[in-house]
């Protein structure tokens, strides 16, 4: 069993002072369980690092408690821990072979030697390292020094993975590759990980859960099409990618659905689940720019302030009566690029629009 | 493990202070610490101490009465008076030296700078008073050149103007290095951007150029005085009456066995040493507008105009003759029977060496082969225990090292056989005592080398050893100590000349039974036995020099090939 548990972890720096005198994690409780990848994501200096770090124990916490598989690691030096790290610059050691890097972990095990070379073994074999095994880790190449780095945390066999932006080094198509290698491994040894990264899309791609943090508090914390399609907060539908957050008003409401009007030519009417809405109440509306289009016969009309030819597609930015919407069209080369200034008529995917959540009149003061 | 858990059972921090968790997390780590801390304290505070304590401190007590009565003696003032004036003098004409060595060497055409490179440092690797040996033979009274080449018979070799050419040659390559690390970290770029906006080459040179290098200049300048101040073996040699305060200490120690009168006077030597590391350390150093990689960038050579090129060649290779013909002129004179009376060739010299004097000699080498890896290893540690483990007590360690590296080392050797001649320190006499003062005078080149590389080695490769199992200690000897190894040959190698040439200091520590070879120089000078003196000499250089290339060369066949 090595569930990890953070209850009521925070974090404050000796010395920080102004801006940075808050804690760099605040209260935070999550939940690893058993065999799963959770990811830390979040905008720079949200505590991301520091939250791991106290994991692996270079941190200890100010206040809390840490345990994993039930035991209390809270202060546990760092090499009784048993965890595995993937570190952002690998941090191979330069003057050790790649097998001697592996091996590192593995001696101060003390295991029979036969068993020791077992493991180094089949640990390179199952990375496709053994060709390199030899060699100086200076002599690899980036994906390959990342799998050595991979190996040479796994083959002690830890409790818990931990990853701290493993992909950030490498360029863009190396990293989705080695992105979902690394997934592949973790899900065949089944080690319970925890991988920070502030990349959104590697976030829902690789993880079980994503857990999205700002100002060392967590946001939300849900699976990855949860966290993209029904944010709790604006913050969080911005940082899972575009997104047009616009204002609306609740004009009717029944058992099952509820009508929302965002502008005199935009209204929706959504499913309400088990929320409740009261007639001419303000609500925030997710509209992701995908489910936005251009459609001659569209009730929505925006007028056009920016255009940005992206290749693929074009991205507009228009004024929807005062509001901002961005929406992008792969159909251009058909209907051929608006100009700024012109109205366009567009329509509206209803089903995957979000309405946010009303507990955070407060939170959009601060994100805006 | 179970202790910690213990000590916080709610397995909150609040319990246990950040700095006692440091300990408890790594006790062996801390424990050698706490040694390490200890020994600086024990073997360079303590020692100082004792010595200004004793500067105050009479028999009766503080006796305000006997301070200003000694303070009044004109030999105190005299010999303060004649140290600066020795120090600035050679500051200023070292650090001109090494600036135009180390400006031809990296912006001119001049030819041979792989040659001017080898000789301008041959000062560094040999005693300083090898110069002064050179010398007495050249101009003294029976010199070589004042007597036999120009005649003179009452030649007077003995002063001020000798010390000055003799110390700003033999500190000139410290100014030399300094400086040119300096100029080859300066992005040529900014020399470019200066000519491309239309600045003369001499407009470049003055408005950007040389304030880059100032830093380097007065850091230079700085180094060169403490080093003045603190060399000993050149102003016994040849200051005659030119009394410095290293002297005028040793020959109250050692000549009117006035113990208050020594310790005054080396406690007046640690006010300038201290005031220009202070000063160094906190004025100069923040003046650096070069963030220095170790990483020369490179240079485009831009100065091949002849006006430029031959009077700064002819400059240079003027030093380089003068350095040349000193050094040869020691190795000559090791080979004759009385320099300048009888000049047939003789092997008697370094027959003496190694037959009466040959003790003396493994002494040496003894000596210093066992302070060198202590040292250099001791340098390592120290610098990872500072940069990297921030226990509490650190600023003890770092200040300990600090006050040992900026004090001179007549100070120590003095402050050692005051300290160290009672129990349970009674270390008077003992080889250790030499060792002592070997490793703790030479401590802090290897940590502020070793402090340099560790702040380039990514801190994350020795988290990955910890989250795979190792302790602190097994990290720092397996993952750090390797990683080190530029910085520990570097190390090693100012540890081995330094303590194989070294004077000031262990002349207080040489007993009967441990004599060095540096301190058999000087009384042979002093008895006139010049010609055993440069074999003695010439074996030291050629000793050194050996060490050198082979650890150069262990370094280089060891280094992985990338
Ligand atoms: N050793 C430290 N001392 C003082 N403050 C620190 C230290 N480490 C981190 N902080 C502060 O704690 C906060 C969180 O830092 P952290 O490194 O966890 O951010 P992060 O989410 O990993 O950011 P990034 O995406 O940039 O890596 C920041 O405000 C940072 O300045
Ligand atoms: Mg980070």
């Amino acid at each position: 069993m090595s569930k990890v548990i953070f209850s009521n972890i925070s974090k404050r720096f000796p010395g920080a002072s102004g801006a940075a005198a808050g804690l760099a994690v605040d209260r935070l409780n999550l939940v690893i369980e058993e065999g799963t990848l959770v990811t830390l994501l979040g905008p720079s200096g949200c505590g991301k690092t520091t939250t791991l770090r106290m994991l692996a124990g270079f941190e200890t916490p100010s206040d809390g408690a840490i345990t994993i598989g039930g035991r209390d690691v809270t202060n546990v030096p760092v090499n009784a821990r048993n965890v595995g790290m993937v570190f952002q610059s690998y941090a191979l050691f330069p003057h050790m072979t790649v097998r001697e890097n592996v091996e590192y972990g593995v001696r101060l095990l003390n295991l029979p030697r036969h068993e020791m070379t077992d493991r180094v073994s089949s640990v390179l074999a199952t990375m496709a390292l053994e060709t390199y095994a030899d060699r100086s880790p200076s002599r690899l190449s980036g994906g390959q020094q990342q799998r050595v780095a991979l190996a040479r945390a796994v083959v002690t066999q830890p409790k818990v993975l931990l990853f701290d932006e493993p992909l950030s080094n490498l360029d863009a198509q190396l990293r989705e590759r080695m992105r979902d290698e690394l997934r592949a491994i973790q899900l065949r040894l089944g080690i319970t990980s925890l991988y920070v990264t502030h990349d959104q899309s590697e976030a829902m791609a690789i993880s079980d859960r994503v857990v999205v943090m700002r100002n060392g508090i967590i946001e939300q914390d849900d699976t990855p099409l949860n966290v993209y399609s029904r944010p709790g907060t604006g913050f969080v539908a911005e940082f899972m990618g575009k997104a047009n957050i616009l204002q609306g008003r609740v004009e009717t409401t029944d058992e099952s659905t509820v009508s929302i009007r965002i502008a005199s030519t935009v209204a929706f009417t959504l499913p309400r689940g088990n929320r409740a809405f009261k007639p001419g109440e303000q609500v925030r509306c997710v509209v992701r720019p995908e489910h936005i289009r251009v459609d001659a016969d569209g009730a929505m009309q925006a007028k056009v302030r920016r255009v940005v030819f992206q290749g693929a597609y074009v991205e507009y930015l228009t004024d929807l009566e005062g509001q901002e919407c961005v929406f992008l069209d792969s159909d251009y080369y058909r209907t051929g690029v608006a100009e700024v200034g012109q109205m366009l008529r567009l329509s509206v995917d209803t089903q995957p629009v979000w309405i946010l959540p009303n507990n955070e009149a407060a939170d959009m003061g601060k994100a805006a | 493990m179970t202790l910690v858990s213990q000590a916080t059972p709610s397995g909150r921090t609040g319990a246990s202070p950040a700095f006692l968790r440091k300990i408890v997390v790594d006790p062996w780590l801390f424990g050698i610490f706490a040694v390490v801390t200890l020994s600086v304290l024990v073997f360079a505070a303590l020692p100082i101490f004792t010595v200004l304590k004793q500067a105050v401190i009479t028999d009766r007590g503080f006796d305000l009465a006997a301070l200003v009565d000694t303070l009044s003696k004109p030999f105190v003032w005299e010999s303060l008076f004649n140290t600066l004036l020795l120090g600035a003098t050679s500051a200023v004409i070292a650090t001109l030296i090494g600036f135009v060595l180390a400006f031809s060497a990296t912006r001119t055409t001049m030819p041979g700078k792989t040659f001017v490179h080898a000789v301008a440092l041959l000062p560094i690797i040999s005693p300083p008073f090898v110069m002064a040996l050179a010398v007495v033979i050249l101009f003294g009274r029976s010199g070589l050149i004042t007597r036999e080449l120009l005649g003179i018979r009452n030649a007077n070799v003995y002063g001020f103007h000798s010390l000055v050419l003799i110390q700003s040659l033999a500190f000139t390559p410290i100014a030399y290095l300094n400086i040119r690390g300096m100029l080859q970290s300066i992005d040529s770029a900014l020399e470019d951007a200066s000519a491309s906006l239309g600045a003369s080459r001499w407009v470049t040179f003055s408005r950007v150029t040389l304030p880059l290098v100032t830093p380097a200049v007065l850091s230079s300048a700085l180094l060169v005085f403490v080093k003045s101040v603190e060399d000993f073996g050149n102003p016994m040699l040849i200051g005659g009456n030119f009394n410095t305060l290293a002297v005028e200490a040793y020959s109250q120690m050692v000549g009117y066995f006035d113990l208050h009168a020594g310790a005054l006077l080396a406690s007046l030597m640690l006010v300038p040493s201290i005031t220009a590391f202070l000063v160094h350390r906190y004025w100069v150093s923040k003046r650096s507008y070069v963030t220095v990689t170790g990483k020369p960038t490179a240079q485009t050579i831009r100065i091949s105009g002849a006006a430029v090129v031959l009077p700064l060649s002819i400059l240079c290779y003027a030093i380089v003759f003068a350095i040349l013909l000193f050094y040869l002129t020691v190795i000559y004179v090791s080979f004759t029977r009385l320099p300048g009376i009888d000049n047939t060739l003789t092997f008697d010299h370094y027959a003496t060496v190694f037959t009466a004097g040959f003790q003396t000699l493994t002494n040496s080498l003894l000596l210093a082969g066992i302070a060198t890896p202590v040292t250099a290893i001791a340098g390592m540690l120290i610098a990872y225990l500072l940069v990297r483990k921030a226990f509490p007590g650190s600023f003890l360690l770092r200040w300990g090292t600090l006050l040992s590296f900026a004090a001179p080392g007549t100070i120590l050797g003095i402050g050692y056989v005051s300290t160290f001649n009672a129990p349970p320190l009674l270390l008077t006499g003992t080889a250790f005592i030499v060792v002592a003062a070997m490793v703790v005078k030479n401590l802090q080149v290897g940590i502020e080398a070793g402090s340099n590389q560790l702040r380039q080695i990514d801190k994350s490769i020795e988290e990955a050893s910890m989250t795979l199992g190792a302790s602190n200690t097994r990290t720092f000897f397996q993952i750090t100590l390797p990683l080190l190894k530029p910085a520990l040959f570097t190390s090693l190698s100012y540890a081995f000349t330094r303590s194989l040439t070294t004077l000031s200091a262990v002349i207080f520590l040489v007993s009967a039974n441990w004599t060095l070879i540096t301190v058999t120089i000087l009384s042979q000078v002093e008895t006139l036995k010049i010609g055993v003196a440069a074999a003695y000499c010439s074996i030291l250089v050629f000793v050194v020099l050996a060490i050198l290339a082979l650890m150069q060369f262990l370094l280089s066949s060891t280094s992985p090939k990338r």
